[in-house]
C-alpha cells in the first residue's frame, strides 16, 4: 500500500515538474517570438495528449474498474480528483467574475459549494462507503426497495448532470474559440474528444487519474495570474492574505468614482431609457406600429434627400429588426428595461452585504442569499457525480478522509477567487475607467468581439465610465492575465487551467449518466442476466451517444453558465438529499415515502424554475407562464422548496404507510455498524 | 452491545456538528451587515468569514470529525472495513 503510495505520488511529483518546464519553455519561446495562436495550440495539443495517454494507459473491460475504479483510491488522491471533479467551468471561469460583478453577494455560491461537504462528509460519505455499491440508485434501490425508486433516481441523475455537463462543454466552447481561435461549435467538438479519449477508454479508473492530472494543471493556471497580479500591486505574491488592503484601496476608489459627475449622469441616462421602453411596453401595440411609421417616413426623407446609401440601408436594417409582433415587442423591450434599469441602479460597494432599499432592511437580499447558500450546499450533498467518488476509496476510513482532501484541494480555488474578484475590480477601477475610449487596450476589443465584453458611450463624452462597460462574468478570469499585461503564455496557461476544470467535471458528469442508463437501467431493471462484456459495450456506445448529445445542446449557447449549474444543484438536492438522510437515519421512512418526496420535491423544483424563468425563454407563447417568484426567491435557489417538500412528504407518507420490514433493519445495521435494535436473530 | 454505542455516539457527534455547522452557516451570515462593521486583517468580518473564516470552520469541523470517528472506531473495536 504505502509502496504503490509513494509510487504514485513520485509519478504526479515528475508529471507536475514536467508541466511546469513545458509551460517555462513556452515563456522562453515567447521572448524568441513565437506567435501567441501556436502557444494557444501548444497548450491545447500538450494537455490533451496528456490526458488521452493517461486515459490510454488506464483503459479497462473490467466491471469493478470502469465504475469504481476498483476501489483502490487512496484518499489522498480520491480528494484530488474529487477537487477535479467538483471544481467545474463555472467556478473556474465563472465565480471570480461574479464576485466581481456583484461582491458580497456572489459569496453565497463559495459558501455554499464549500459548506456542502461538511454534509457530504457527515451525512453520507462514509454510510455509501459502508454500503459499497457502484451508483446512487443502487443505494436508494437497496434501501427502499422496489425499480421505481431506482427509475426516478436514474431520471433525476440524468436531468441534473445533463444540465451541468451542457454547461461544461459551453465552457469548453469559450476557451477553445478565444484562445486558439476555433469556430465555437468546432471548439465544443474538440472539447468532446478531450472528455471522451478519457472516460471512454477506461471508466472511472481512467477518469480518475486523469482528474488528478487536471487538477494539478488547474490550480497551477488559476494561481498563477492572481499571484503575478498581487506580487506586482502589493509587492506580496500572496493573494489570499493581502487582498484585504487591495480592497480598502478598492473602497476608497468607489467612493470616489461611485459619485463622479460622468458617473451620475451616465446613470441617468440609463433611467431615461428604461423609462423610455416601460413608456413603450405600456403604449403596445400603438408604439410598435408609431415606431415602424417613424422610421419608414425617415426613410423616404432620406430618399427624397440625397443621403448617403449606407445610411439607408441602416435605417432600412433598423426597420428590418423592429419586433415583429406586440408580444415580441414586449419580451424584446423588456429585456431592454431592465438591463438598462440595472445598469441605473446606484452602484454597490464591493464588501457591502446585503445593501437592501432601507425599507426592509435588506430582508428579501438576506432570505435569497441564505436561500441560495441552502440550495448549493444539499446541491453540493446530493449530485451524483460527486458521491459516486466516495465509492472508490478503499475503505471506510479512507472515505472519511478523502473528504477532508477534497475539501483542501478545493478550498484552494475557493479561497483565491475572492481575492481573484478584488484584485480585478482593482485593475479595472484603476486602469480603465476615466480614460479615453479611442485609447482602450486591446483586450476589450478582442472579448467585444466574442460577446462577453461591451461597452457604449451613452453621454457621448468619448470616455469609458464604469457604468458604461458591462463585462460577462464569464470573462473576469479568462482575460487578467491580458487586464494586467501578462505575457500570452500565462493567458495559455489560463486557458488550459479552464479547459482541464471543464473536462475534468464534464468526465465524471458524463460517466454518472450512463452509469446510471447502463448499469441501472440496463442491467439492473430489464437485463440482469446480460454479460458483463455486453455491459461495458453499451455503457461506452451510451457514453457517446450522450456526449454528442450533450455538445450539440451546448452549440446552440444557452444562458450564462453559472445559473445552468445553479439549477442543477437545485434538481439534484431536492430529488435526493430528502431521500437520501432521511434513508440512513431515520428508520420508519418507507418506500412509499421516499418514492413520493422524491417526485413531489424534484416536480416543484423543476415547475418554479420552469414558470419563474418562462419570461426569459426565447419560446413564443411561454412567455405567459411566467409568474411572481414566491417570497422573491430566485430561480437559482429554487431547491429551497423542492428540498422541504420533499422531507415533508417522505415524513407525512411513511408515517401513513406500514413500518419497513427486517430487511430494511439489517440492512440499516449493517450501514451504521450498530447491533440489530428489536430483532436479535 | 459495543455496536449499539458506537452509533449512539456517531449519531450525537454528528447532531452537535451539523449544529455548529447550521449556526455558523445560516445564524453569522444573516448577520453579515452588521459583522461587517469590525474589521480582521483588514477585511470587514462579515466579508471575510463568508469568503474565508467559514472555510476554513468547515474544514476544522470535518478534521475532528474524523478524529472522533477514528478513536471511537479504535475504542469500540471496529476494524477498519
Amino acid at each position: 500500500m504505502l509502496a504503490s503510495l509513494t509510487r504514485l505520488q513520485r509519478y504526479y511529483l515528475l508529471y507536475s515538474g514536467g508541466f511546469l518546464m513545458f509551460v517555462g519553455a513556452l515563456a522562453v519561446l515567447e521572448q524568441h517570438g513565437m506567435p501567441p495562436r501556436w502557444i494557444g495550440y501548444s497548450f491545447l495539443i500538450f494537455t490533451i495528449s496528456m490526458y488521452a495517454v493517461i486515459g490510454i494507459m488506464s483503459r479497462t473491460s473490467d466491471v469493478s474498474e470502469f465504475y469504481v475504479a476498483g476501489r483502490r483510491v487512496p484518499a489522498f488522491f480520491n480528494g484530488m480528483a474529487t477537487g477535479a471533479d467538483w471544481m467545474s467551468a463555472a467556478s473556474f471561469i465563472g465565480l471570480a467574475g461574479t464576485l466581481y460583478l456583484s461582491g458580497y453577494q456572489g459569496l453565497a455560491f463559495v459558501l455554499g459549494w464549500t459548506g456542502g461537504f461538511v454534509l457530504v462528509a457527515l451525512l453520507l460519505a462514509p454510510y455509501l462507503r459502508r454500503f459499497g455499491e457502484f451508483t446512487i440508485p443502487d443505494f436508494l434501490n437497496a434501501r427502499y426497495g422496489g425499480n421505481a425508486i431506482r427509475l426516478v433516481a436514474v431520471g433525476a441523475a440524468i436531468l441534473a448532470s445533463f444540465v451541468y455537463v451542457v454547461a461544461q462543454i459551453y465552457g469548453v466552447g469559450v476557451i477553445t474559440s478565444r484562445f486558439v481561435s476555433l469556430q465555437f461549435e468546432i471548439g465544443v467538438f474538440v472539447g468532446l474528444a478531450g472528455i471522451l479519449v478519457c472516460s471512454f477508454l477506461g471508466g472511472m479508473r481512467a477518469v480518475t487519474w486523469t482528474q488528478v492530472a487536471q487538477y494539478v494543471i488547474l490550480i497551477v493556471a488559476y494561481l498563477t495570474p492572481v499571484t503575478i497580479l498581487s506580487w506586482s500591486v502589493t509587492g506580496i505574491p500572496v493573494p489570499q492574505v493581502v487582498y484585504g488592503q487591495v480592497l480598502q484601496q478598492v473602497q476608497q476608489m468607489e467612493d470616489r468614482i461611485f459619485d463622479s459627475p460622468a458617473e451620475v449622469a451616465a446613470r441617468r441616462l440609463y433611467r431615461e431609457r428604461a423609462d423610455e421602453y416601460a413608456r413603450k411596453i405600456a403604449q403596445l401595440p400603438d408604439s410598435l406600429s408609431r415606431e415602424r411609421e417613424q422610421l419608414s417616413s425617415r426613410i423616404n426623407e432620406f430618399k427624397a434627400s440625397d443621403a448617403q446609401v449606407k445610411d439607408i440601408v441602416a435605417l432600412e436594417r433598423q426597420r428590418r429588426e423592429l419586433p415583429q409582433d406586440p408580444d415580441q415587442a414586449r419580451l424584446r423591450w423588456e429585456a431592454a428595461m431592465s438591463a438598462a434599469a440595472e445598469r441605473a441602479a446606484p452602484p454597490v460597494h464591493h464588501a457591502a452585504a446585503f445593501p437592501g432599499d432601507g425599507a426592509d432592511g435588506g430582508w428579501s437580499q438576506r432570505i435569497n442569499f441564505l436561500a441560495l447558500v441552502f440550495c448549493l450546499t444539499v446541491g453540493t450533498a446530493a449530485l451524483p457525480h460527486l458521491l459516486m467518488r466516495y465509492y472508490t476509496t478503499p475503505s471506510v476510513r479512507e472515505a472519511r478522509e478523502s473528504v477532508f482532501w477534497s475539501l483542501l484541494f478545493i478550498l484552494v480555488l475557493y479561497l483565491t477567487a475572492p481575492a481573484y474578484a478584488v484584485f480585478v475590480k482593482y485593475e479595472v477601477l484603476a486602469h480603465l475607467i476615466d480614460i479615453p475610449i479611442a485609447k482602450l487596450p486591446g483586450w476589450v476589443a478582442a472579448w467585444s468581439r466574442l460577446g462577453l465584453v461591451s461597452y457604449e458611450d451613452i453621454n457621448r463624452d468619448g470616455i469609458l465610465q464604469l457604468t458604461e462597460l458591462v463585462l460577462s462574468p464569464d470573462v473576469v478570469v479568462l482575460a487578467t492575465p491580458e487586464i494586467a499585461g501578462m505575457p500570452y503564455v500565462v493567458s495559455g496557461l489560463v486557458a488550459a487551467g479552464g479547459l482541464a476544470a471543464a473536462l475534468s467535471t464534464a468526465d465524471g458528469l458524463l460517466l454518472t449518466i450512463t452509469s446510471a442508463l447502463s448499469h441501472d437501467v440496463y442491467y439492473r431493471v430489464f437485463r440482469p442476466a446480460s454479460s458483463t462484456q455486453l455491459r461495458l459495450v453499451i455503457s461506452k456506445s451510451l457514453l457517446l451517444v450522450v456526449a454528442v448529445l450533450a455538445a450539440t445542446v451546448a452549440a446552440q449557447k444557452p444562458g450564462t453558465i453559472l445559473s445552468m449549474v445553479a439549477w442543477a444543484f437545485s434538481i439534484a438536492g431536492s430529488a435526493f438529499f430528502p431521500a437520501l438522510v432521511l434513508g440512513i437515519f431515520w428508520r420508519r421512512a418507507t418506500r412509499a415515502g421516499a418514492l413520493a418526496g422524491m417526485i413531489v420535491g424534484l416536480s416543484i423544483t423543476a415547475y418554479y424554475i420552469f414558470r419563474v424563468e418562462a419570461g426569459s425563454l426565447a419560446w413564443p407563447g411561454l412567455g405567459s407562464w411566467q409568474m411572481q417568484p414566491w417570497f422573491q426567491i430566485g430561480s437559482t435557489a429554487a431547491g429551497v422548496f423542492g428540498v422541504a417538500a420533499g422531507f415533508a412528504t417522505i415524513v407525512v407518507v411513511s408515517l401513513f404507510t406500514k413500518a419497513p420490514d427486517r430487511e430494511v433493519e439489517r440492512f440499516l445495521n449493517a450501514i451504521r455498524r450498530a447491533s440489530p435494535a428489536r430483532d436479535a436473530s | 452491545m459495543t455496536d449499539d454505542r458506537y452509533w449512539l455516539r456517531t449519531r450525537r457527534l454528528t447532531i452537535v456538528l451539523i449544529l455548529i455547522w447550521t449556526v455558523v452557516t445560516f445564524v453569522l451570515t444573516w448577520f453579515a451587515a452588521e459583522l461587517n462593521g469590525f474589521s480582521v486583517f483588514g477585511f470587514p468580518l462579515g466579508f471575510y468569514m463568508a469568503a474565508q473564516g467559514n472555510l476554513v470552520i468547515y474544514l476544522a469541523l470535518i478534521a475532528f470529525y474524523n478524529r472522533r470517528m477514528r478513536k471511537m472506531e479504535d475504542e469500540c473495536g471496529i476494524a477498519d472495513e
